[in-house]
């Protein structure tokens, strides 16, 4: 009974320290914002993530870390069988057509829905003998907690209740790849301003102070010179500096090799755009297609966010309707869809976004004395970045922007015009069917498998996947009840429950400040995301933790159902540094955000641990395999 | 953008009658100095729409405004100009000139609006919803619509305005019932079929259709094709279209999205329903969504088309000139309350004097006038809330009190003018004095006579 009690204690333990990352240095945090989606993807290791982690993190980590590399070598060698298996029985049965299966395979294979369920008491008939295989046996709870389920090709990440494993698991992570970061830090400490004041304080200092002797020796002469020899003598600290700065981070490192200062500049990941850096912001505005005015009363904490009045944006961009003729017509409908709302959803967002880059390609003509990869990749990005304006892009539509550009540069160059433009098409085309239709029925008949009778399932908001599951859970007969928890302002709930209502589902419909309520009766919690990042954080709309935490404390499954075209490599440890800021006058309380994150503890999903056999990397889209460095 | 714009410049309508001739069609009725049109096309030209095709009725009414537009617009926009017969009416005027017209879109406005609604906007809300035809509906004008009120207004306590009965959805965004004021009754009628899809109809009667409308152009031209008997856009397509937007006999042309490979048709036809059902679900789930899908997820699509609207905000300036009482309001609003669609600079007291004018001495004239060049007014003269044209000559002791007075006017000694319009040419002598009378083109008022409510014009 103690360690079972314990256990989630020990779970929850980390999470303080994850939340101070966010509220304790958000200058640093502020100015190292992680990559934007959109632009190219920078390399991979060194870069990861410039996000800070403090290092007290690391030690307890390693301590912690010594039970973890003998993870149950049978679990990822059954998962990975089964995967492939899938994968084929996949491919032939939805794809029927497709000449060769080969990239079909490829990501429709992507992660297992490992972990199954755990919910305290033993469930799953497989419970030995998993226990067995887990060194941790000395936890009751993991010995339960038994992955029963058989490992299938799903894009669902089966969420665990459990927190041990995937906590550790991912500290393991951490921990060998501190040295990774903790180079980031210096390395980013570099660069910025407020980082190398110490150095450049005494630096400063010390030409003042030379100055100042050199003042006084001169007696009266010029101070002009005076400002010279200032000058001179800053020039002379600054070398002295910089062999400083690279001093400690060398120690930082710990021995780690230091690459030429040039090439870690290079390596480091662009900057997302920092919304407190007045003269960027400038720039940026001046280039903006659509006016924005700027919200006032903002909030300090999220000022370095894109912050915008909902109200202006709309009118003045209908205002300039006919004076927007670079934009293709069908983009801006998107545009403008996006921002007044119609669209929502990012499944919905991303496959509109696809068919009206479909469309203007289409209509799209090289002009003279131009190539069409390179003409055609600036049309895409002016594109991109008029629907950035109307609303920041999510992950997964910034995911299938690098895919077509990768597919515009990718063309070869023999091919005609209308040849090429017939690909582009019918590579969008692909795309959508593959990576997202394809995808939702993959995670549906997996998930289906997961509703038995007489659960209670609990979902909240609108997600599209979750809905698809439960329709045809219904379909199939299941006898299941569903609980629709929804939240101001947008109230996406009621649609699914007007929809699953129609259908003839029973359902009850709550807000989430009753979720705790409701929970004791729930037996799954199924929930949508708008991405899942490489920690295996779950980053979807705002309360999405809240339900997972309050699932977890009642020691109901939760499981998260995402398509793999919708993981990034990056690594957000709080939603503080990178995210959307919802209207302000549509927001009751003070929770401004749009999206959340989930810390780990609560979802543990389970893409890091399926990451890690070789053989599955290989089949892990190209965005998890960047990830694969975790390790 | 893919827009086509359509000008109706209209030809002499019986409404304006004193006030119009063939040799001043409608579109070229001053307002402030300025004929009308030019209201419009220098808002088509604000909204960056250079290229226009203006349709007017009668050829000699098209011949004035042509040589009209070639002069004042030579550089500025590309403008054609379309003859039609008179009396067509508006849908007549479009199946007129159907072959020219080849973009996806149409804008239909009226020569006789005046306003500074964001022209873009109405466009931005027609290819968002994709709908067939969306409508601009600003709010009606205090005085009552202009369809009741007769020349004059003498009879405005005779019977009570018209309105145009306007249904929305709840959203505002869709038009789900339009009764224009002639055929409104004591009882409305709407379908049953109707109220069952959208639920609850708001029914509006202070909204005045504006005249200005975007079309999908290949339902436009089936419409037209197809009902050789409609006359009007206004009485006629536009109901039409509200009326069968539930079960639309219209082609929509463009099943959404063929497949161009055809390898991949297999895996379309279910991928295309779930596709749609993603997107579908997605959106805020408006009535046409709703009623499309049909209930209970039945699998077959409905036809439907959409009918939105756009409703101007309250602080926009939207006006028709459609009758006299419009007339002289639109003349007051334009040097008044909503004086930047002027196009003038006013000077310190808020008027307008032209430089080249000749004012006599303790002459004054208020805010809110308007002076144009070359008039010359005696000693002693008032002028309030009034527009005076170019070229006038104005006697001794005279007050103009919230009228306009055209080009070329003669006013004798000691007139009185008060709410009325005075056409070009015409000599009013001595003592005249006149109350909410207008005055046709080259008329002479006898010295001393007392005119109260009536049209004075030419036989």
């Amino acid at each position: 009974m103690d360690p079972s009690r314990r256990a989630p204690r020990a779970a929850i333990d980390p999470v303080p320290k994850f939340r101070q990352v966010g509220f304790f240095a958000p200058p640093e945090r502020s100015q190292s914002g992680p990559p934007d989606p959109t632009h190219s993807s920078p390399p991979i290791s060194s870069s990861l993530s410039p996000v800070m982690i403090p290092p007290p993190r690391h030690l307890s980590d390693n301590l912690l870390l010594h039970a973890r590399p003998t993870v149950s070598p049978l679990r990822p060698d059954s998962s990975t069988a089964a995967a492939t298996a899938g994968t084929s029985f996949d491919a032939a049965d939805f794809f029927p057509a497709l000449p060769s299966p080969a990239p079909s395979s490829s990501y429709s294979s992507r992660i297992s829905g490992e972990g199954g369920f755990f919910n305290g008491g033993a469930r799953g008939s497989g419970a030995k003998v998993a226990a067995s295989s887990f060194p941790r046996g000395g936890f009751d709870l993991t010995a339960m907690k038994a992955s029963v389920v058989p490992a299938s090709e799903l894009t669902t990440v089966s969420v665990v209740n459990d927190s041990l494993g995937i906590p550790e698991k991912e500290k393991g992570n951490k921990g060998g790849g501190s040295s990774v970061e903790v180079k980031d830090q210096s390395n980013s400490s570099k660069q910025q301003k407020p980082k190398t004041s110490k150095a450049e304080r005494r630096a400063l200092q010390e030409a003042q102070r030379a100055a100042k002797a050199a003042a006084k020796a001169e007696g009266n002469k010029a101070s002009g010179t005076a400002a010279s020899v200032n000058a001179k003598s800053a020039k002379a600290v600054k070398p002295a500096q910089k062999v400083d700065n690279a001093a400690v981070a060398a120690s930082e490192k710990k021995g780690a090799e230091i690459p030429p200062e040039k090439d870690r500049k290079k390596d480091a990941p662009q900057p997302r755009m920092q919304y407190d850096d007045k003269s960027r912001v400038e720039k940026a505005k001046r280039r903006a297609v659509v006016k924005q005015t700027e919200a006032r009363n903002r909030v300090e904490l999220f000022r370095h966010l894109p912050q915008y009045e909902h109200g202006s944006q709309l009118p003045d961009l209908e205002a300039r309707f006919f004076h927007l003729s670079p934009v293709h017509p069908a983009v801006y409908k998107v545009g403008l869809q996006y921002l007044t709302g119609d669209i929502s959803g990012a499944n919905a967002r991303c496959i509109a976004m696809l068919q009206a880059f479909q469309e203007a390609i289409k209509d799209y003509k090289v002009p003279l004395e131009k190539t069409l990869v390179r003409d055609l990749t600036a049309k895409v990005s002016s594109y991109v970045s008029f629907l950035i304006e109307c609303r920041p892009l999510s992950i997964s539509m910034g995911n299938a922007i690098r895919f077509l550009k990768s597919r515009i540069a990718k063309l070869p160059l023999t091919l005609s015009e209308s040849e090429a433009k017939a690909s582009l098409q019918s590579d969008i085309v692909r795309f959508i069917s593959e990576k997202i239709i394809l995808a939702n029925k993959v995670i549906v008949k997996h998930a289906v498998t997961k509703i038995r009778d007489g659960d209670v399932l609990l979902t909240y908001g609108s997600s599209s996947a979750v809905e698809m599951i439960l329709l045809h859970a219904h379909e199939l007969g299941r006898q299941f009840r569903v609980v629709v928890v929804d939240s101001r302002p947008k109230h996406r709930g009621q649609l699914l429950l007007r929809r699953l209502v129609e259908k003839g589902l029973s359902c009850t419909y709550t807000h989430i400040n009753a979720v705790s309520y409701i929970m004791h009766e729930v037996t799954r919690v199924f929930l949508g995301a708008s991405s899942v990042l490489s920690n295996g954080t779950v980053y979807s709309r705002v309360g999405t933790a809240c339900v997972a935490m309050v699932a977890h404390a009642f020691r109901v499954p939760v499981i998260v159902c995402c398509e793999a075209y919708k993981f990034h490599e990056r690594v957000q440890l709080d939603s503080i540094c990178s995210n959307e800021l919802g209207s302000p006058d549509k927001r009751a309380c003070n929770c401004k955000r749009i999206w959340e994150r989930t810390a780990l503890p609560y979802t543990g999903v389970t893409i890091p641990r399926i990451t890690k056999p070789p053989k599955m990397t290989i089949k892990m889209p190209k965005e998890l395999t960047r990830s694969a460095s975790l390790e | 953008m893919d827009f086509q714009v359509v000008v109706l410049g209209g030809g002499v309508s019986k409404k304006l009658l004193p006030l119009v001739s063939q040799e001043l069609p409608n579109a070229l009725l001053p307002v402030a100095n300025r004929p009308v049109l030019s209201y419009v096309l220098e808002y088509l030209e604000l909204s960056n729409l250079k290229d226009l095709i203006v349709v007017v009725e009668g050829e000699e009414a098209a011949v004035h405004v042509g040589s009209w537009i070639s002069g004042a617009y030579a550089d500025r926009l590309h403008v054609e100009v379309a003859a039609v017969p008179e009396d067509v009416g508006t849908a007549g005027a479009i199946r007129a000139i159907s072959h020219h017209l080849t973009s996806k879109d149409i804008l239909v406005v009226s020569g006789d609006l005046v306003t500074d609604v964001p022209l873009g906007a109405v466009a931005a809300t027609h290819r968002r919803h994709d709908a067939v035809v969306t409508v601009m509906l600003c709010s009606a004008p205090i005085s009552g619509p202009s369809e009741s009120v007769s020349s004059g207004g003498k009879d405005k306590t005779k019977k009570p305005g018209r309105y145009d009965l306007i249904g929305l959805d709840p959203t505002r965004q869709f038009l789900v019932h339009i009764a224009t004021g002639a055929e409104v009754d004591k009882d409305l009628r709407i379908h049953k079929s109707m109220l069952h899809a959208v639920g609850q109809i708001e029914i509006r009667a202070d909204l005045m259709d504006a005249h200005l409308y975007a079309f999908k152009r290949s339902v436009l031209q089936e419409v037209l094709d197809q009902k050789s008997a409609f006359h009007s856009l206004k009485h006629d397509v536009l109901p039409y279209l509200v009326r069968s937007q539930l079960k639309s006999e219209v082609l929509l042309n463009g099943v959404p999205q063929e497949e161009e490979n055809g390898t991949e048709k297999v895996i379309s036809q279910s991928n295309q329903q779930m596709l749609s059902q993603i997107l579908a679900n997605a959106s805020e789930s408006t009535f046409p969504l709703r009623h499309a899908l049909g209930p209970y997820g039945t699998t077959s699509v409905r036809n439907t088309h959409k009918c939105c609207v756009y409703i101007a905000g309250s602080s926009k300036y939207c006006t028709r000139l459609n009758s006299i009482q419009a007339y002289s309001d639109i003349n007051r609003d334009v040097i008044g309350e909503a004086s930047h669609l002027s196009g003038y600079s006013f000077s310190a007291q808020n008027n307008i004097i032209d430089p080249s004018a000749e004012l006599g001495a303790k002459t004054t004239v208020g805010p809110h006038c308007m002076l144009g060049e070359g008039s010359q007014m005696g000693d002693k003269c008032s002028v309030k809330r009034s527009v005076i044209g170019r070229h006038c000559r104005i006697g001794a002791n005279v007050k103009v009190v919230n009228s306009v007075v055209m080009n070329h006017v003669t006013i004798g000694d000691s007139c009185s003018i008060q709410g009325s319009v005075i056409c070009s040419n015409v000599q009013l002598q001595e003592r005249v004095v006149l109350k909410d009378c207008q005055v046709g083109a080259g008329f002479v008022v006898t010295a001393g006579s007392e005119c109260k409510g009536e049209v004075l014009a030419k036989k």
